[in-house]
C-alpha cells in the first residue's frame, strides 16, 4: 500500500478578536517555479542557498518605468544605479535597454567602463572620488555630480592642470517636506549653499556647469516630495539661465523610489500600498513642465532609479536546516541563508513562500539565519505551513541592494544565476569559496608554522 | 499521556477545553494522535502506526512526535498518567 503524505503533526490555539479586516494573510502559496524553471532544479545545479535573477522581470519592469516617465515628459534619461546591483551580468541587461551608468566610487567607475559604457554616459557620483577617480572621468568626458566645496576646488585645478574643461553637475540638498531631510550630500537649496557653488563655477570658468542633481532620500513612499525637489532644481536653472544666460542641459532627480518590499512595523503590505512609477513621474513631470521652461529649453531628465527597477527581478533561494520550539512555546525555523546574505531583512518584512505543495494549516513562526550570531533573524514572525528539514523556500523581492552589501560573514557568499528570456538558466556569479576567501590575505612567514 | 476526558475533539480538527474555554484546530495527522491517545493507546504504539501509514522515517516522526506531545501539555488537553504510560 503506497504510504500517505506526510505534515508535522500540529495544534494551535484559536483566538477571536485579533483578525482584521483584510482578513488572513494569503502569504504560503506554494512558488514552486521562477520563470518557469523549478527551484528544485536550480537549487539541485547549483546549491543552496542561491540568488535568481529573472531578466524577463527586469527588463518587463525597466519599460514600464520607461513609459510612465517618456508618455509624460519628452526627454526622459535612466542611468542604472550600479550600487543597487553591480553584478555585470545584471548592468547590461539594464544598459542593452538604453541605460547609462550612474557610479559612486571609482571601482564602479571602472566597472561600468570595462563593461563598455562610454565615459561620457557614466554618471560620477559620491563623496569620496580621488584625484585618479577624478582624472579618468574629465579625460572620458563623465558628468561629474560635485558633492562638496573641497571638490570643487580641486576640479578647478586639476582643469587648470590638464588644459580640460571637466562636465559637471552639483548636488543639490533641499527641505522637501519630508523626514529624515537627507542634507549631508551636496549644497543646500535653502540656505544659499547652491547657488554658491554656482556662482564659484561659473565665475571660476573653469568647469562646465550641465546639469543639476538631487537625491532626496531612499524607499520614498511620498511621489509629491519629487515634485517639490523637481520644482526646487528648476528654479535653479531658470535662476542660471536669467542670472547668466547659461541653459542647464540636465536635471537628475537620483533615485529613492520605493520597490514593493514591506517596510518593518507597516501594518499593510507594500504591494497594495507603496506608489507606483506612475505617480513618480506624474509628480516630476508635472513640476518641470510647470517650472517655466521655453519648449525648446526643457533639460533632459536623468533618473537614478535602482531598488525599485531590480528589486522584483531578485529571487533568493534557500533550504530549511532545521525546526525547533522557542521556550515560549513559538516555532522557530532555522535556513540556510542568515543576514549576511539578505543584508535587506533589517529593513523589510520579505515575502517568503515555500517551494512545494502543502496542506491546509500554518503556524506561527520566527525564521532564523545559520549564522551563530543572535541577530541573524530573517523574520521576526511569519506564518508559514510546516517546513521540515530540507524543504526549499523562495524569498521574493531582493534584487536590490543584496548582492552588493552582502558579506562574508561565518558563512560565504551563494552563486547568482540569471533566468534569460528563453527561460535558459546562465551562472552570473561563482559561489565563493575558501581560496577566494584567503586570495587577498598575507601570512608573514613567521606565523606560518606552529605546534600545538 | 492521555487526552483529558473533557476535551472535545471534533472529525475537522476543532478541539475545545469546556473547562478553560479554550479552542484548537489541529490538522488531521494530529488529529489522528489525539484520537490515539483518547484511545490509551501507548506513544510507542501511536508512532509505529504513523510509521507504517505516513511516508516518513522514524528520527522524523520521533523529533515531531515529542513536539506534538509537548505542545499538548503546554496546552493543558492532556493529563498524565505515569501507570499507563510504563
Amino acid at each position: 500500500m503506497k504510504k500517505l503524505q506526510y505534515e508535522r503533526p500540529l495544534i494551535q490555539r484559536l483566538n477571536t478578536g485579533l483578525m482584521n479586516k483584510f482578513g488572513m494573510k494569503t502569504e504560503y502559496t506554494p512558488h514552486t517555479h521562477i520563470d518557469e524553471v523549478s527551484v528544485k532544479s536550480l537549487i539541485k545545479e547549483f546549491g543552496s542557498p542561491l540568488f535568481v535573477i529573472s531578466e524577463r522581470t527586469i527588463r518587463n519592469t525597466y519599460k514600464e518605468a520607461n513609459r510612465a516617465f517618456k508618455t509624460r515628459y519628452p526627454k526622459v534619461q535612466f542611468a542604472w544605479s550600479y550600487k543597487t546591483n553591480y553584478i555585470n551580468a545584471v548592468c547590461n541587461v539594464f544598459h542593452q535597454e538604453g541605460s547609462w551608468a550612474e557610479v559612486v566610487s571609482g571601482f564602479e567607475y571602472h566597472k561600468a567602463l570595462n563593461n563598455g559604457v562610454p565615459g561620457s554616459k557614466i554618471i560620477f557620483n559620491g563623496p569620496d572620488k580621488s584625484e585618479d577617480d577624478l582624472r579618468a572621468a574629465i579625460n572620458n568626458e563623465s558628468p561629474i555630480h560635485i558633492d562638496h566645496l573641497d571638490e570643487l576646488y580641486h576640479l578647478n585645478e586639476l582643469a587648470v592642470e590638464m588644459n580640460k574643461r571637466p562636465k559637471v553637475a552639483i548636488r543639490v540638498n533641499m527641505d522637501t517636506g519630508v523626514y529624515p531631510m537627507w542634507d549631508r550630500f551636496g549644497f543646500n537649496y535653502e540656505n544659499g549653499q547652491a547657488w554658491d557653488a554656482i556662482n564659484k563655477i561659473i565665475l571660476a570658468d573653469k568647469l562646465d556647469l550641465v546639469g543639476l542633481h538631487s537625491h532626496i532620500g531612499t524607499f520614498m513612499l511620498s511621489p509629491s516630495a519629487y515634485g517639490v525637489a523637481a520644482s526646487k532644481l528648476s528654479d535653479l536653472a531658470l535662476g542660471i539661465k536669467k542670472k547668466y544666460k547659461k541653459n542647464i542641459l540636465y536635471l537628475d532627480m537620483g533615485g529613492g523610489f520605493a520597490s514593493k518590499n514591506t517596510l518593518k512595523g507597516s501594518f499593510l503590505q507594500g504591494v497594495d500600498t507603496n506608489p507606483n512609477f506612475d505617480q513618480f513621474a506624474e509628480s516630476i513631470s508635472t513640476a518641470i513642465l510647470n517650472a517655466g521652461f521655453g519648449t525648446d529649453e526643457l533639460p533632459l531628465l536623468v533618473l537614478e532609479t535602482g531598488r525599485a527597477l531590480i528589486d522584483d527581478a531578485g529571487y533568493l533561494l534557500g533550504s530549511v536546516i532545521s525546526n525547533k520550539r522557542l521556550s515560549d512555546g513559538r516555532r522557530a525555523t532555522i535556513l540556510d541563508f542568515g543576514v549576511n546574505v539578505m543584508f535587506t531583512s533589517f529593513w523589510y518584512d520579505h515575502k517568503i513562500s515555500p517551494a512545494q505543495d502543502f496542506g491546509n494549516y500554518t503556524e506561527d513562526s520566527v525564521l532564523y539565519g545559520p549564522l551563530c550570531m543572535n541577530i541573524d533573524v530573517i523574520r521576526e514572525h511569519i506564518t508559514l505551513p510546516p517546513l521540515k528539514r530540507n524543504d526549499h523556500v523562495v524569498v521574493h523581492t531582493v534584487g536590490a541592494y543584496n548582492m552588493t552589501q552582502w558579506m562574508q560573514f561565518i558563512a560565504l557568499r551563494p552563486a547568482v544565476v540569471m533566468i534569460d528570456l528563453k527561460n535558459k538558466v546562465h551562472l552570473i556569479r561563482k559561489r565563493e569559496n575558501l581560496e577566494y576567501l584567503e586570495a587577498c590575505e598575507v601570512k608573514p612567514d613567521y606565523l606560518k608554522s606552529f605546534k600545538l | 499521556m492521555k487526552i483529558k476526558k473533557n476535551i472535545a475533539l471534533s472529525d475537522t480538527g476543532f478541539v475545545f477545553n469546556p473547562a478553560s474555554g479554550d479552542s484548537f484546530s489541529v490538522n488531521p495527522i494530529g488529529l489522528e494522535i489525539m484520537k490515539l491517545l483518547q484511545e490509551n493507546k501507548s506513544h510507542d504504539v501511536i508512532k509505529k502506526h504513523l510509521l507504517e501509514t505516513y511516508s516518513v522515517d522514524k528520527d522524523t516522526i520521533e523529533k515531531d512526535f515529542y513536539d506534538f506531545a509537548k505542545m499538548l501539555e503546554q496546552f493543558k488537553v492532556t493529563e498524565t498518567d505515569e501507570k499507563k504510560e510504563s
